[in-house]
């Protein structure tokens, strides 16, 4: 299986580290081989069609948006992604 | 029956004298404290449910067919319902006017989005009435049409930086949200802002009881009064350090209002506080040259003084 990247789209606000964290978090109760990144890149963030900072993309695909950080979502997102490798 | 229930406590819990400045201002404390809390929670809960169906993706979608004038109306309406957080003001930008919406409509959204938010809503009906905050909504639009209507109007394009131009946004296909979902966000989001701004209600909740329970009746007429020239200035400079927060303010304005402060100086003082922001000023420098940043406070800056001037002289 291979590594699920999960990246974290936010302009550095609290709300994005938070989520930061909370996807962490998820990654860890998972028990699953994930690489969780910040993205702070304007460009990058545009590129993924975000208007709603923080975002949540796991393997290259927009799951939340805009959201605050609540774990059953992260869960739902990252577990939704695995089904599919 | 909340009314009761903090005579209760201030009276007998607390043993408090009803008839002592003290006792009076505990329990208008606790009684205001109870009823903002609650209507926060419902509030908060029915816009953020509302809202879930606002995404701006679809705002910018409407906006991009839109041209001047009429765009400037709706996006200020929308900027009612679309939810904005000034740590989102750089991809909103961006995706507006890569898509296509007219630099002033985007503006009047950037303005009408922070400034009308769903805490200083509820707080200003809870504590002033239906009619001022309904007021406060129709002058919030109403600045955030003008200013951007202005601004489209100078033709500042070149003042964006040229990055924002070339820039190919991705086609974000929204997940789409099931009411589960939909309530689970607006949950999340009433749990947010509860946690953020609670310090802030309570400890400004008691400076207004205070300011009510001792300051002298009548003892800001002379320099917060209809009359009194640099009011309005003066409360658009101090509001701009006290950015977004709504929430530790309108207390403290309505216990100032009781002791003389018009109405007028007291609208440009909230919308200060709301639109008129450092840290997304710091934000929109990442697309905006320093020019445009700087036309932009002016404008606005500029209506809130015609807001608080105009009520002023009208009532």
């Amino acid at each position: 299986m291979s590594k699920i990247q999960i990246e974290v789209l936010g302009s550095g606000c609290a709300r994005c580290h938070k989520l930061e964290e909370v996807a962490q978090q998820v990654v860890r109760e998972l028990q699953i081989d994930a690489d969780v990144q910040l993205v702070n890149d304007v460009r990058r963030i545009v590129g993924y069609g975000v208007m709603q900072t923080p975002a949540l993309v796991v393997n290259g695909s927009v799951k939340l948006s805009g959201v605050v950080s609540d774990k059953a979502a992260v869960t739902r997102a990252i577990m939704d992604e695995l089904a599919k490798v | 029956m909340l009314n009761r229930f903090a005579d209760f406590v201030a009276y007998h819990v607390l043993s408090l004298n009803p008839s002592t400045r003290l006792g009076g201002a505990v329990q208008f404390f606790i009684y205001d404290s109870i009823k903002i809390f609650l209507m926060l929670a419902v509030i908060i809960y029915g816009v953020s449910l509302l809202r879930s169906f606002f995404p701006p993706e679809r705002t910018k979608a409407i906006l991009s067919r839109q041209r001047q004038y009429v765009g400037n109306v709706l996006a200020a309406l929308l900027g009612i319902v679309t939810p904005f957080c000034s740590c989102s003001a750089v991809p909103v930008f961006i995706g507006f006017v890569e898509s296509g919406v007219p630099l002033g409509v985007t503006f009047s959204f950037l303005i009408s989005s922070p400034m009308v938010n769903e805490v200083a809503l509820v707080m200003l009906w809870g504590l002033f009435g239906w009619e001022i905050a309904g007021l406060y909504i129709a002058t919030g639009v109403s600045v955030a049409i003008v200013a951007g209507m202005i601004i489209g109007r100078l033709h500042l394009e070149s003042q964006v930086e040229e990055y924002v131009y070339q820039l190919q946004a991705g086609q974000g296909d929204l997940p789409s949200l099931h009411w589960r979902e939909r309530h689970e966000y607006a949950l999340a989001y009433v749990k947010d802002i509860l946690r953020r701004i609670w310090p802030y209600v309570v400890v400004a909740i008691a400076i207004g009881g205070f300011i009510h329970g001792y300051a002298p009746q009548d003892f800001l007429v002379r320099y917060a009064g209809r009359n009194s020239w640099y009011a309005v200035p003066l409360a658009v400079l101090v509001g701009v350090p006290l950015y977004s927060n709504a929430a530790g303010i309108i207390p403290i304005v309505q216990a100032l209002m009781e002791k003389g402060m018009s109405l007028g100086t007291a609208l440009a003082f909230m919308m200060s506080v709301t639109a008129l922001s450092l840290p997304e000023m710091i934000i929109l420098r990442r697309v905006l040259k320093p020019r445009l940043i700087g036309l932009f406070v002016g404008i606005l800056s500029v209506s809130i003084l015609v807001v608080g001037y105009l009520f002023n002289a009208v009532l």
